[in-house]
Formats: C-alpha cells, structure tokens, sequence
C-alpha cells in the first residue's frame, strides 16, 4: 500500500515537473513568444477583416455575427497550433539537445510524461488564446454580450483531452526524426480544422470530407463555442457537441497513449533516441 | 545478489547501405557480473559496444538476446524499478542549453520524485560538491564552459542518489584539470555512497585508478574483466595499454564502425 502511495507521488511531482521544465523554456524564450503572440494577432486579423471585406465588396450579412464567428474559427486555429506545436516540437527539441534519453531514463510514466506537456500546453495554449481573443475583440469593438463563456471554456477543456490525445500521435515523428517529424504538428492541424468547419459551416463541405469531420472533434469545439458565444448558449444547450467530445476525448488519449509507445519500442529496437555519443 | 548481471546480452543494429539492408553485431553475448559498492571499468574503442551497454543497462535500447539485471530488476521486464535505482552521465552533457543549470536541475530532480523543498535544498549543496561555482547556476548552459557542463551533469546524475551509477566516458574531452576533478569526485562518490560504478572509457589511466576491475570490450565481445594488475599479467604485458594491444591485436585510439549506426 506504501509502495502504490509512493509510486502515485512520484509520479505526480514528475507530472509538475513536466511542466515546470515546458515553463522554463517559454520563459527563457520570452522575447521569441512575444513575436509569435504579435504574428498570431496579424494573422487572425487577417482572416477576421474578410467579413468587412464581404460586406465592402456589396455582400450581404451580419457583420458583427460573421466577425465573431472567423474570430473563433481564428482562435480554435491558434489554440491547436500551441496544443500541438508544444506537444510536437517538445519532443523534437528533446532528440536535438538530447535530453529525451534522460527523460526515458527516468522513473515517470510515459503517461504522465506526455500528459505533462499536454497540461502545460492546454494552460499556456488558454492563456495566449485568451489573450488573443480579447486583443482582436478589442480591435473590431465586438461587444458579445450574450456571450457565456463559461459554457465555452468548458467545450475548450473537454475538446482539449482530444486535442492532447492527437498531439500524442503527432509526437511520434520527431521521436524518429527530429529533422522533419515536427511538421506533423501542423499538417494534423490543417487536416483536422479544413474538415471542422474552421471558418465555415460543415454543410459546405463535400460529403466525403462532411464524413471525417463526425470524427473531428475540432468539429464539435467550433460548434459548442459558437453557440455559447454568439447565441449565450449554456451546457445543456450544448450537450449535442458537449458528449461527442467526451467520447473522442477517452478515445484520442489511449490512441495516442500507444501510438507514442508504439514509436517509442521502434526507437529502443533501432537506437534512433541518441544524438551522439 | 549482484548489482549488475548480464548474461549472453545481445544486442543487433540493421541499417541501410545501397539499398540494402545490413546487420551490425553491437554486443555478442556478453556476460558479466558487478558486485554491490564496485567500480569496473570497460576499455574499448569507439565502435566497441560501451555506450551500447550503458544504453541497455540504463532501458533505453531494448535487448536483443540474452539478459541484464540491476540489483535483480530485469532491464526488459521491470524497466521502471530499474529506472529508479539507475542515472548515467554520457561523454555528451545534454540539456536544455538555453535552461540554466538550476532550471535543469530542478526538473530532473522532479522526474525522480524529489519535491520542491528537498531539490531547493540539494541543488546548491550538489552542485557546490561537484566544484560548480554557484554564482553561474543561473547562466544559460551553453555560456558555461565543456567543463562545467559536465560538471553538472554529475551532478545531475547524483542529485537522484543512483546506486548504480554509469559513467560513459564521463571525461572525454575535458581539459586536464577538469578531468582530474571530475576523476576525484567519482572516487569520492565511491567513498561516501553505497554507489556502483560501470565506467566505460579509453582512458588508461582513468580505468587504472577508479576502478577494482578493468574489462575490455572488443567488437562487442568481453575479452577480459579482472583487476589491472591480473590483466597485465594475463597479456604478459607492462602496462594496461600493451594488454589492450596484445587481447585486441589493436591500439585503443583506432576506431570501429559507430556500433549504433542505424
């Protein structure tokens, strides 16, 4: 009993210190997350202006609603890309230092190991998205006020688990080559928001790609939020998206929990966690 | 039982070469044992299968044939017990080089269950032992010199109280004086921890002086694990080196293919 009691401990200090050592390299790499954090802002409002473009051009809609609907889209955007950047290019940094043979020297729990950085990165990734969303809310003077953003938060944590669960799969390919394996991280986000309905609704799609995006839970993170935003929709209003996102959730964890294993046995087969020596 | 026993341990790499696939033997059924509180040194050349060993013993290559315990633990089976009673320092210090040496010691030591207060309290006192000047433990790792940086990579490994400790040429590439102090501090783990100590290098001297038993390693096969002197006299050779000679029919320095290559 001792022994599971301690075991359970350690792996909990470790799961911090996952975190604690993903926030020493953010903040040793202030000034390059400030740049990243402006290149975001440019970015979405880049995709935000369309809906005045629309409009300027003789379309016909609701600016305001349009606005704030390319907003989340831009948001959910960001938000996957520090989800997975941060799960994907950890591990590819860890191969390029070296330090992942250290890592998988020590007595954690792969488990605990990726859920660390996928805590940090959920945390981090709320922040800066939080920060975003308020800069270009400001700029574009939205007022949101049936907004309910508790029940939006809620839709992000839950569509998070998921989103850790595909970063974990991601993870895998710098874990082999750190050269290129972290492009993964943002082919799986492309992949994942164009059938999700990012800056459009899913009903445009063909129906092949209207097919993927039921297994998306992008899908269903774009939709809930929406709704609680735009239409101050509560959770049982978005129950709908809310329980899809609970499967996907305890589908993508243990998925990813072995594909990252998975890739892990290959690299102990064949010796690709070295850098040297 | 033995802090270390291995027995047959195999282990193979495949990599490409014009289109076709080779095989390359890296350990060929090695077999040895290390007694509790025991220093053995292993000589080898670059390509003879040392870090591949470390590598085994240490989980992070999975074995192809043959077995490893630690204290008991079989590296395959019970890898995360093994884990706990294991840390190493390789000839490469790797860390997050723009971390500090502080930051990077705090997080391994959480890795291993230290908890914010006790790593508080060990880090200066761990890093002081080792001769790290502490007024840098908050400089980037890649404004400190070779020296230091493995200075703290000792450190790092004793921060976690291994009681096997692998050491894969802990000094190579290290001026004189930071080698010499990176020798003494070895001998003083040896004196004042119940650690054992798996030393690979090509450092004669080094292997002479740290070690009780001095092995060599010869294209992946264990030529010869006893006391120096009884290697000597086993080769009928003057010195440590000429024994290498005469068991491998080559010098130390000459280099095989990296073992590794995949």
């Amino acid at each position: 009993m001792r022994a599971v009691a301690g075991g359970v401990r350690l792996q909990g200090i470790a799961l911090l210190g996952v975190v604690e050592r993903n926030t020493y390299l953010v903040k040793r790499y202030g000034f390059w997350e400030l740049a990243f954090f402006a290149w975001t802002v440019a970015n979405t409002l880049t995709i935000v202006f369309i809906a005045k473009g629309v409009e300027a051009t003789g379309g016909q809609l609701d600016v305001e609603r349009q606005t704030t609907i390319l907003l989340i889209g831009a948001v959910l955007w960001s938000y996957l890309g520090i989800v997975f950047e941060i799960i994907t290019e950890t591990v590819a940094w860890e191969r390029w230092e070296g330090t992942i043979e250290y890592t998988f020297m020590a007595p954690l729990s792969r488990a605990v190991h990726l859920l660390g950085m996928g805590l940090f990165a959920v945390l981090y990734g709320v922040l800066r998205t939080a920060a975003l969303f308020l800069v270009v809310a400001i700029f574009f003077g939205l007022e949101m006020p049936d907004a309910n953003f508790t029940a939006a938060l809620v839709l992000l944590a839950v569509a998070s688990v998921s989103f850790v669960g595909i970063g974990m799969i991601t993870a895998v390919l710098p874990l082999i080559s750190p050269e290129k394996g972290a492009q993964l991280g943002f082919m799986a986000q492309g992949f994942l928001l164009v059938v999700s309905g990012v800056y459009y609704p899913v009903s445009v799609l063909p129906d092949w790609m209207q097919a993927l995006s039921v297994i998306s839970p992008a899908t269903y993170a774009l939709e809930g939020i929406r709704a609680a935003v735009l239409d101050g929709a509560g959770l049982g209003a978005v129950w709908g998206d809310l329980w899809p996102l609970l499967v996907l959730g305890a589908v993508a964890v243990p998925v990813g929990l072995a594909t990252f294993r998975a890739g892990e046995r290959y690299a102990k087969r064949h010796g690709k966690l070295k850098r040297s020596g | 039982m033995y802090a270390v026993e291995v027995s047959e341990l195999r282990k193979e790499f495949t990599h490409r070469k014009a289109r076709r696939r080779e095989r390359t033997t890296a350990l060929a059924g090695v077999s040895f044992a290390v007694a509790r509180g025991e220093c053995i040194a292993i000589l080898g050349q670059n390509g003879s299968g040392k870090s591949t060993l470390v590598r085994l013993l240490s989980t992070l290559l999975l074995v192809d044939g043959g077995s490893a315990r630690v204290f008991g633990h079989d590296v395959a089976r019970e890898a995360r017990a093994v884990r706990r009673l294991v840390n190493r320092v390789s000839v490469e210090a790797s860390f997050f080089k723009r971390m500090s040496a502080r930051e990077n010691l705090s997080y391994a030591a959480r890795f291993y269950g230290l908890g914010p207060a006790a790593t508080r309290e060990r880090v200066p006192r761990i890093l002081e032992r080792v001769g790290f000047p502490l007024e840098r433990d908050s400089a980037p790792m890649e404004d400190l010199s070779r020296g230091m940086q493995q200075k703290v990579a000792l450190a790092r490994a004793l921060l976690t109280a291994p009681t096997l400790l692998l050491l894969d040429e802990p000094t190579t590439g290290l001026d004189p004086r930071s080698k010499r102090e990176v020798q003494a501090f070895i001998q003083e783990v040896r004196r004042t921890h119940d650690t054992t100590v798996l030393l690979c290098t090509h450092d004669l001297v080094e292997a002479e002086q740290l070690a009780d038993r001095v092995g060599i390693l010869d294209r992946g096969r264990l030529l010869a694990l006893e006391p120096a002197p009884d290697l000597r006299r086993r080769y009928a050779a003057p010195t440590l080196e000429e024994a290498f000679m005469v068991a491998t029919g080559r010098a130390l320095e000459d280099d095989e293919p990296d073992e590794e290559a995949a």
